[in-house]
């Protein structure tokens, strides 16, 4: 299977490989619809404040206004929510996981739809269900009161809802990752390790813990970038009580006015979350990772 | 090997698990309920049940052209996305060829990537080139992060894909495009179909990327959000009950297909 008995394929000369030929629609769109887009953005934030095209003088005001304003506090609130939620999800779903590579069995398959089917709900849509679950005479309180007699303050609006939507709508891709590391470490070597006499604990943090690595990263990375960018959590459960840096993007977008001041905030989002998925994803074997099954 | 000590373990995780199932799933409930309401406004117990509000929705005009335009973008970017993918998940998984780890993580990066700075990064593009916006931007937008979701899912199954399938069709003298329609398509159905799902659920759902991206088309998802900001609408929970129970219905669906594919491909083999 190996390249060197097709010698088609990387012929010399001036053909393309066949592996470059089939890769490069993809890589075309997406420096069309991916590379451009954000270069655009980068433009924009270089532009006077509250003009609409790219054809100033570039400055650097922008970054100027950005480090005196206080939306500091914003990406700081995000980025410590994203930390949060990802700490949290990780709690929640590695015995989930574990669960799923080796003890579910035949039932796998249908534990992991369940997982899936939320997916593709929208998320707006299933953070209002948490709305109606948790709001006065909502579905919680109101059984509560039925029930029980217990007259509950509603936990809506506060930042502990927040961080309840971002744990739910974010934990398949905590989940999957996850599974698919789990799923990496041989029998044999737990079993080898426990032949030789280490303890159940020994064996969780000698053997399957760094063998599943790759997964716990990639669960990782994947959940803080997409907390980071959440928006609608904050907006549905958290009614205005934090700001995340995406709501004072959104705002300089919309009500403000000002497109090249959002795109500033965002080009730091997107600086920080490059670096961190640049360095985390290039030392990274994604054959190994994903052929595996 | 099964001592008490990991019976009892297991007992845990698969209870923990059901604990988990039950909190994915306690917003859908609530909608479904809040659907059924026949009042004006949700307290539970539900003093008064009745399918009303589901009759006002489904006989709304304008609800019509929202779905309307959702199944169009949704089907549009399924297509698209599957012919990408397969091309993609080849260069991805199957060839070994220079670029390839390069390839492979510049593929990803649009999924590890915040979806309303990709949405707002595609409006601030199109506003340089001069493109009004409607569905069809909205479309590309989907497509940016769909496509490579969609080639990732192929990859999987293009991974344990045999090349000798391919060789011993082309040592029999088929042409480049009859070991595609021979060979190559129908072994990597499963893949496709399930990437086409994906991309039709995900495109459907879709909400940031449809946000900065429609102009003044509404998506299911978009209308659900400016109604939901506006205060508390009945319509809201019949909306979001159908658009859940369409998902479940597609998927469980698909998941048959799949598993028909599947028992046909190894019939054959």
């Amino acid at each position: 299977m190996s390249a060197e008995v097709r010698p088609v394929e990387d012929g010399p000369g001036f053909r393309l490989s066949a592996g470059l030929r089939s890769a490069l629609p993809v890589i075309v769109f997406l420096l069309v619809g991916f590379a451009a887009p954000l270069l655009a953005v980068i433009g924009f934030s270089f532009m006077p404040p509250r003009t609409f095209g790219l054809g100033h003088p570039p400055t650097f005001e922008n970054y100027v206004t950005l480090f005196d304003s206080t939306n500091y506090i914003s990406l700081l609130w995000s980025l410590g929510m994203a930390t949060a939620t990802v700490l949290i999800l990780i709690a929640v779903s590695y015995p989930v996981a574990y669960g799923l590579v080796r003890v579910f069995g035949r039932w796998s398959t249908l534990v992991t739809l369940l997982f899936v089917i939320p997916l593709f709900v929208s998320e707006n849509v299933r953070l209002y269900g948490w709305v109606l679950f948790l709001i006065k005479n909502g579905v919680l309180l109101g059984t509560l009161k039925t029930l029980f007699g217990i007259e509950a303050d509603s936990m809506l609006f506060t930042t502990a809802a927040i961080l309840l939507g971002m744990v739910y709508v974010y934990l398949p891709f905590m989940l999957f990752p996850l599974t698919l590391g789990i799923s990496m470490v041989p029998n044999d070597a737990r079993e080898a390790a426990s032949d030789l006499g280490a303890s159940r604990w020994q064996v969780f943090r000698e053997v399957e813990l760094p063998l599943s690595t790759p997964g716990l990263i990639i669960g990782c990375l994947l959940t803080f970038v997409l907390a980071v960018g959440a928006i609608a959590e904050y907006k549905v459960l958290g009614g205005q009580q934090v700001i995340p840096i995406t709501h004072d993007i959104e705002i300089a977008f919309t009500y403000a006015q000002n497109w090249p001041l959002g795109a500033a905030l965002a080009v730091l989002l997107m600086l920080i979350v490059g670096v961190l998925v640049l360095v985390a994803l290039w030392r990274f074997d994604l054959d190994r990772f994903l052929g595996r099954r | 090997m099964e001592t008490r000590a990991s019976r009892v373990r297991h007992g845990l995780i698969v209870l923990w698990t059901i604990a988990v199932v039950v909190f994915l799933y306690i917003p859908s409930i609530s909608i479904t309920l809040a659907s059924l309401t026949a009042s004006r406004y949700f307290t539970f117990p539900i003093p008064k049940w009745g399918w009303d509000w589901w009759h006002k929705t489904l006989d709304s005009i304008q609800i019509h052209e929202i779905i309307k335009t959702s199944l169009l973008i949704a089907a549009i970017v399924t297509v698209i996305a599957v012919v990408l993918a397969f091309f993609g998940a080849l260069a991805f998984a199957r060839y070994n060829w220079k670029g390839r780890a390069w390839y492979q993580k510049i593929v990803l990066l649009p999924i590890f990537f915040p979806q309303s700075v990709l949405g707002l990064a595609l409006l601030l593009w199109f506003n340089a080139l001069g493109l009004p916006l409607s569905w069809h931007t909205a479309v590309f937008a989907h497509l940016v992060w769909i496509v490579p979701v969609v080639t990732l899912v192929v990859s999987i199954q293009v991974y344990s894909f045999d090349p000798a399938l391919e060789e011993a069709a082309f040592d029999l003298g088929a042409s480049r495009w009859q070991v595609l329609r021979e060979v190559t398509i129908p072994v990597l159905m499963p893949g496709l179909f399930s990437g086409g799902l994906f991309a039709f659920l995900l495109s459907w759902g879709n909400f940031p990327l449809s946000l900065f991206t429609t102009g003044a088309d509404t998506t299911v998802p978009e209308y659900l959000y400016a109604k939901m900001v506006a205060g508390y609408t009945p319509g809201v929970p019949v909306l979001g009950t159908i658009s859940t129970i369409g998902a479940v219905i597609l998927l469980i669906g698909g998941y048959f297909v799949m598993l028909a594919l599947d028992r046909r491909r190894r019939a054959a083999s």
